[in-house]
């Protein structure tokens, strides 16, 4: 699995001491939301939820549906200003902060319904993720002094965007419109451009939805090795037996509340749990 | 113009889809039809020579104007309705700038008496600042918004050079001003007339020029003309260099990125907000630039307020769609087909006819010529038809735009894929044999583009019993 | 103790202003510039006496005229933009094309028999008919005016339902931005057939004698002549008509749940193609009155008069909220009094510059509209 792995930046620089170093720096809770609340109109889609998210770790987010799951997401990753209550990231409190700040500092999402950048190739839908592109600045693009530099780099994005792609069984796809792909390769496409952020914690809304059972087992496999490396994941997912069976910790929502919150076993027990998604017949 | 390509590719596809070889050729032929349709009709070779320089000055602006708006729209999905807005900034303050200060008893208002190289840049900086102003609170709004935002703001601007309140202004002990409603005339020695028009060398390549032909008359104007739209060739591809570039480059993805989905760019930690605006700068800077080289080689370096209605704005968007937005190639071509085809192509057609038959005289109204129809006799409409030609070309022009975003709203030339990347994005030779099942190497590594909508969902949806 | 609690209330006051002005700068500094210049204004006209009564009677109520006319056909832009989704960029074609359409019959009404009467149709297109010759007024040839009026109604929500059918229904799911392009080029195409039927030149419309009427004014008089009475009882009467459709019909209602949310519409079973029909013919018959009472209006007619008018209507409906009625009306008038009202502080130059500014700050600042959220109310 080594020779496909996605995430390491480039082989020659022994990447997984540089992420070592990287991740010690991290706090043990590398993310934190205290009493959020968000309300539209009448309705209070998150109302006082608080928990933790602890490193290393893949934690599950359940709840029925229209329990605030996607909306406590978006107060977290700056899509939705809450109307109280804080997050924290890395021990810093960063409520309301813009999406693509809390993205460059490590925090990111992906969107329950998949939102691939449909008009671009999956290529460029990849190419578009890493961080610190030089080529972002227009100059350095655009005057042939600099324009090596920016190619250079793209070589070197190019190669482990291709390498993400074969992973994620993207690659024979790779010159394809991204609206063009089903439901399931959008899904994909999604995950697999947001791991090409670098990222520190990983917010994953149903991500593996429509995704065939087989491959489905290696990614889930792959975000363990992830997870052991110190990438933190939060992961939103109806199928019971991936929270059961993957998550070390499991947290419950309903009407905008943390309902129960423990490791899956527990939570499997827990009348409260049961009785809320008796309640809302699922 | 095939040299040094790759074997395994169809030669005949790549000339097709090489980008040089759709304009030239696009241009080639749009020549030919002017030329044919001239010697078929009898008209003077002056004239059909004296109409295509002017036809090629004219594609050129209307080129860069699009290539512009390619950068707001096509790449960056910024609805900007506002372009005259910017080209009469730019055009204004390149004259302001270039003309020579008013005598101390002059009743009419001078310039700043800078070189024209200066002219150019300030009006570069000049409708970038402007763009900056609109841009700043309006490029967060909704995108119809922001185009009636944008069309006010064009509007504001031509009231502004308008009004009399700003006819001459003391600056700073020169006398400075718009010129209110009657404009600027330039009517200085400019840098073309001292080494060009006017030097020994050029008189001499007209004399040559007309002992060769020996055309009754002279050809020295549409010399200069010639001249002059060679200038803008070379500035066209400037513009053309430029966008691409800066298309096909990460900057270029993010802004594609934006025009399809904001959020999803701004997810991705980038900063959307100043992409916009770079984005926006430098479009307005370019339609600037392209204002100041409009007033000097298209109106003779003389300027008024009733050129930048807000129609030419239009124009540029129709040879926008027209083209393709999203793609620089599509744009020049648009632009030369606007030109060539829409705009200028029925009157010269009406010129070549009229110069054929004899048409009966055109009824005053079109119930004169609808009365024809009255005896089956459809001659009197058609003469009024061909007698208001001008009307009658803004009518099609209208029916091709809406046929277009009916029928075909990608462009002529299609959803053209103009890769943002800076280097070739295809797929990469790894090392060692990819481990991964129901991937198909082979098939991935040949090139091919699909066309078709249809994906093949092997490998993840179907479960990839193929491998 | 009682002074100490006003000082804190006065100090929490001071701060909750200062912590709002240092939040919304933009607000501030518009709430600031518009005290001044209520300021300047009552001062001139009460206190140094620089500006007459009369004098901004006569300019508010040229300008009250104006915002109606704007209005009007505003209403008829506003249930287009918010029931269809797009910004209609050929709406100001459609006014142009009442305007003629109208006038034509009322030239041919009121000279029948006098000339030839397609050129009376054609607004004297083929030269040697003026309005003034033709002696048309209210007063003059009632039946005329009326008849135009109404057959300008008729005829635009006309051609705006055969636009809808021929190009705008097979484009529903298009999205609001490729329609406004469409709008484009239907404007355009519209605009040149006007002037290829019409002609292109400016030609007066109305007689010379209009009967007008002198109301006193504290230092002077305000005229007011029949047409001005004219266009505000048709503004009227058309506005309390369509707050009647929409509040009381089972059609205003369904109008009313399109334009809030179109999906739930379908959901609910609202029959949305006779909807849209519906709000073409009303907001058609709106615009194409509209441009009749304008040339009735301003005496004057071509064919641009409705594409210069463009964009003050788009202001006038940004102004009070797309979508809202009553926001629309509001919107001219006040556009109206800006253009007409603004002369007292700056060049007449830019009266329009003003209004397109007013609009342009409401986007930036409300972009939903004064009335916003009380949409098609
Ligand atoms: N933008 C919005 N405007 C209004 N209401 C919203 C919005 N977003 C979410 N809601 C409401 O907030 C509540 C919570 O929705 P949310 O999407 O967060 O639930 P969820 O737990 O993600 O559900 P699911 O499992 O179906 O994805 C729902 O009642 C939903 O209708
Ligand atoms: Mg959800």
């Amino acid at each position: 699995m080594t020779t496909a792995d996605p995430t390491v930046e480039d082989s020659e620089d022994e990447p997984t001491l540089k992420l070592e170093v990287e991740t010690a720096e991290l706090s043990a809770v590398p993310l934190r939301v205290e009493d959020l609340e968000k309300r539209f109109g009448g309705i209070t889609a998150v109302d006082g939820a608080s928990f933790e998210v602890e490193r290393g770790t893949i934690t599950g987010l359940i709840g029925p549906n229209g329990a605030g799951k996607s909306t406590t997401f978006n107060c977290i990753t700056g899509f939705h200003r809450p109307d109280a209550g804080s997050v924290y990231f890395d021990d810093e409190d960063v409520t309301g902060r813009a999406p693509h700040e809390l993205a460059r500092a490590g925090l990111v999402r992906t969107f329950q319904i998949a939102r691939e950048l449909g008009e671009m190739t999956v290529m460029e839908n990849m190419m578009l993720a890493p961080k610190n592109q030089s080529g972002e600045t227009l100059w350095r693009s655009v005057l042939p002094g600099t324009r090596d530099g920016v190619r250079d780099q793209e070589t070197v994005n190019l190669e482990r965007t291709w390498r993400t792609l074969e992973f994620f069984e993207l690659d024979h796809l790779w010159n394809e419109q991204a609206g063009n792909l089903s439901g399931g390769q959008r899904k994909l496409l999604e995950m697999a451009r947001v791991l090409m952020t670098d990222p520190k914690v990983v917010l994953l809304d149903e991500p593996l939805a429509g995704v065939n059972p087989s491959l489905e087992a290696r990614l889930l496999e792959h975000l363990h090795e992830l997870a052991d490396r110190g990438y933190t994941f939060l992961l939103v997912e109806h199928d019971m037996d991936v929270i059961m069976e993957h998550c070390e910790h499991v947290i419950v929502m309903h009407q905008g509340k943390v309902l129960a919150e423990g490791e899956p076993a527990a939570i499997r027990d827990n009348e409260e749990v049961i009785d809320a998604y008796l309640g809302e017949d699922v | 113009m095939s040299s040094g390509e790759p074997a395994e590719a169809d030669p005949l596809d790549r000339l097709r889809d090489s980008d040089v070889t759709l304009i030239v050729g696009g241009l080639a032929a749009l020549y030919l039809a002017y030329v044919l349709v001239g010697i078929v009709a009898g008209l003077s070779p002056r004239g059909i020579f004296a109409t295509i320089t002017q036809l090629t000055l004219l594609i050129t602006i209307y080129a860069m104007l699009t290539l512009a708006l390619n950068l707001h729209w096509g790449y960056t999905g910024l609805f900007n309705i506002g372009i005259v807005g910017f080209m009469a900034v730019g055009g204004y303050t390149f004259l302001m700038v270039t003309m020579p200060v008013a005598e101390p008893a002059a009743r009419s208002a001078g310039g700043l008496g800078l070189p024209f190289v200066v002219g150019l840049v300030g009006a570069v900086v000049a409708a970038a600042l402007l763009g900056f102003v609109v841009g700043l609170p309006s490029l967060r709004l909704r995108a119809d918004y922001l185009a009636i935002t944008t069309i006010a703001m064009s509007e504001i601007v031509r009231y502004f050079y308008q009004s009399n309140a700003f006819q001459e202004v003391e600056l700073g002990g020169i006398l400075l001003g718009t010129g209110g409603g009657s404009g600027l005339v330039g009517g200085y020695t400019t840098p073309f007339d001292t080494y060009v028009y006017d030097a020994g060398w050029f008189e001499g390549v007209v004399e040559f020029v007309d002992t060769t032909f020996q055309i009754s008359g002279t050809l020295g104007p549409n010399i200069e003309t010639l001249f002059d739209a060679l200038v803008l060739v070379v500035v066209v591809v400037g513009f053309y260099w430029l966008l691409k570039r800066t298309g096909e480059s990460p900057f270029g993805r993010v802004l594609k990125a934006i025009r399809e989905d904001e959020d999803v760019a701004g997810a991705l930690g980038k900063d959307t907000g100043r992409f916009k605006m770079k984005s926006f700068m430098l479009g307005c800077a370019l339609m600037g630039l392209a204002g100041a080289l409009y007033v000097f080689f298209q109106l003779g370096n003389t300027v008024n307020p009733t050129v930048f209605r807000p129609r030419l704005t239009f124009f540029v968007w129709v040879a926008l769609i027209l083209g393709g937005a999203g793609s620089n190639t599509g744009s020049v071509l648009g632009a030369a087909l606007f030109v060539g085809v829409l705009f200028r192509g029925p009157l010269y057609l009406k010129n070549a006819i009229e110069n054929l038959v004899e048409f009966p005289d055109a009824p005053d109204t079109v119930a004169g010529g609808l009365s024809g129809f009255l005896s089956l006799d459809p001659v009197p409409f058609i003469a009024f038809l061909f007698d208001n030609m001008g009307s009658l070309r803004i009518i099609l022009l209208g029916v091709v735009l809406i046929v277009l975003m009916k029928r075909r709203p990608q462009g002529l030339l299609g959803h053209r894929t103009e890769t943002a990347a800076a280097v070739p994005l295809v797929p990469v030779e790894t090392a060692t044999p990819s481990s991964v099942a129901g991937s198909d190497g082979a098939e991935a590594t040949d090139g091919g583009r699909v066309d078709t909508g249809q994906v093949d969902n092997e490998g993840v949806d179907g479960g990839g019993e193929g491998s | 103790m009682v002074i100490t609690s006003v000082l804190a209330r006065g100090q929490t006051v001071a701060r909750s202003g200062l912590s709002t002005a240092v939040e919304k700068p933009l607000e501030t500094v518009l709430a600031v510039v518009g005290l001044l210049i209520a300021g300047d204004f009552v001062v001139a006209l009460l206190v140094t006496g620089g500006l007459g009564f009369a004098e901004v009677g006569q300019l508010a109520k040229n300008g009250l005229m104006r915002g109606l006319v704007i209005g009007l056909a505003g209403v008829g832009l506003s249930m287009t933009y918010s029931i269809l989704n797009f910004a209609n960029f050929s709406h100001g074609d459609y006014i142009t094309f009442g305007a003629f359409a109208g006038w034509g019959v009322t030239y041919l009404v009121a000279g029948f028999g006098e000339a030839d009467w397609t050129n009376l149709l054609l607004v004297g297109a083929g030269g040697g008919v003026y309005g003034a010759q033709l002696g048309i007024s209210i007063t003059g040839t009632p039946l005329a005016v009326v008849v135009g009026l109404v057959l300008a109604g008729a005829t635009t929500a006309g051609l705006a339902l055969l636009v809808d059918r021929g190009i705008y229904k097979s484009m529903r799911d298009a999205g609001g931005i490729p329609l406004l392009i469409t709008s484009v080029g239907v404007a355009f195409a519209l605009r040149y057939v006007i002037a290829l039927s019409y002609n292109q030149s400016v030609r007066g419309t109305t007689s010379t004698d209009i009967p007008t009427y002198q109301l006193p004014a504290i230092d002077g008089t305000i005229g007011v002549n029949a047409h001005d009475l004219v266009v505000l009882a048709s503004a009227v009467a058309l506005m309390l008509g369509v707050h009647f459709l929409l509040q009381r019909t089972k059609l205003g209602k369904a109008m009313r749940a399109m334009a809030d949310n179109e999906d739930l519409a379908l959901v609910t079973g609202i029959p949305t193609e006779r909807v849209v029909t519906w709000t073409w013919v009303v907001g058609g018959a709106l615009t194409g009155v509209s441009g009749f009472l304008l040339v009735l209006w301003r005496e004057t007619i071509n064919f641009r008069i409705g594409w210069v008018l463009l964009l003050l209507v788009f202001s006038a409906v940004i102004l009070g909220g797309i979508g809202s009625i009553y926001g629309a009306i509001f919107g001219g008038v006040i556009i109206g009094l800006t253009l007409e009202l603004s002369q007292i502080w700056i060049p007449t130059d830019f009266a329009r510059a003003s209004a397109f500014a007013l609009m342009i700050v409401i986007l930036l600042v409300r972009p939903k509209g004064l009335f916003a959220g009380r949409s098609t109310a």
